[in-house]
């Protein structure tokens, strides 16, 4: 089994509950899901943390958003391998931890990697990142985008 | 919950945030990614802090197949500590990590007595 991203929901009222137990489902779906559930998931190391990504595709590409606020463009590393996006870094600390009084935030080293369900042109990559969101747009290869056929009647 | 006008309750995402002390005040720093300064909105009333950023659609139409991004936008309510002069708060954003500086008014920041 591989290890999961550990959602946390630091405020206790009805609603963060029920968004976690949503949540939980939702991860337990995937889970027995054999079509998505583990292609997707990869083994995250213990430490460090995980962005959430959301993955979208039209006829042509994919479509990769990874949720990392507080970086800088140069501390995001991204890199494709045999159709698994892969992204990595590290994010410091603003300001000192001394005087936190309350930290949530996630700090150090991230990684993350998306398994694409075909394969993908990596010459075409393309990446933005702007207020926080990363998106990486990812073409399909020639081969793995859907063809019509033209089929004769007699 | 927060109840809209129609009564219905609307969903929220909690950021993650981090607090920091200091002598003169304390700073939040709230994640939202996403946000820029055009979709927040911070409020200061009776003793409570609320800050709301609204998520942007996105910018493609493509169908959406793996989802761990929630859709809802960002809220969270803080309850001011008195000392806190509600008005000299300010904010910024960047790269979806809100910082909002609340100093503490003149009058409660430490200071040394000189010993005539």
């Amino acid at each position: 089994m591989n290890i999961v991203r550990y959602l946390r929901y630091p405020q206790s009222d009805l609603s963060a509950a029920l968004d976690r137990i949503t949540s939980m489902r939702a991860e337990m779906d995937r889970m027995y899901d054999p079509t998505f559930g583990s292609s997707f998931r990869s083994p995250a190391s213990l430490s460090g943390w995980n962005p959430a990504v959301n993955v979208y595709q039209d006829k042509d590409r994919f479509i990769v958003v990874a949720e990392l606020p507080g970086l800088k463009k140069e501390e995001i590393e991204i890199s494709l391998h045999d159709d698994t996006l892969a992204l990595s870094g590290e994010r410091k600390r603003e300001g000192s931890s001394e005087q936190g009084l309350l930290t949530e935030r996630y700090y150090g080293k991230y990684q993350r990697s998306v398994a694409l369900p075909t394969a993908v042109d990596p010459d075409k990559v393309t990446a933005t990142y702007k207020d926080g969101l990363l998106q990486v747009v990812l073409p399909k290869a020639e081969e793995a985008k859907p063809k019509q056929i033209e089929v004769a009647l007699k | 919950m927060v109840p809209n006008e129609d009564n219905r309750p609307v969903a929220y995402v909690t950021p993650l945030a981090d607090i920091e002390s200091a002598d003169d005040g304390y700073v939040i720093r709230a994640e939202m990614p996403g946000v820029g300064k055009g979709e927040l909105e911070i409020t200061v009333d009776n003793g409570e802090l609320m800050i709301l950023g609204h998520r942007k659609p996105t910018d493609f139409t493509a169908e959406l197949i793996y989802r761990e991004i929630r859709p809802h936008d960002f809220r969270r309510v803080y309850e001011l500590d008195p000392s806190i002069d509600t008005t000299k708060i300010s904010a910024k954003i960047d790269d979806g990590v809100l910082t909002v500086t609340l100093p503490k008014a003149e009058t409660v920041k430490p200071r040394k007595i000189s010993v005539q």
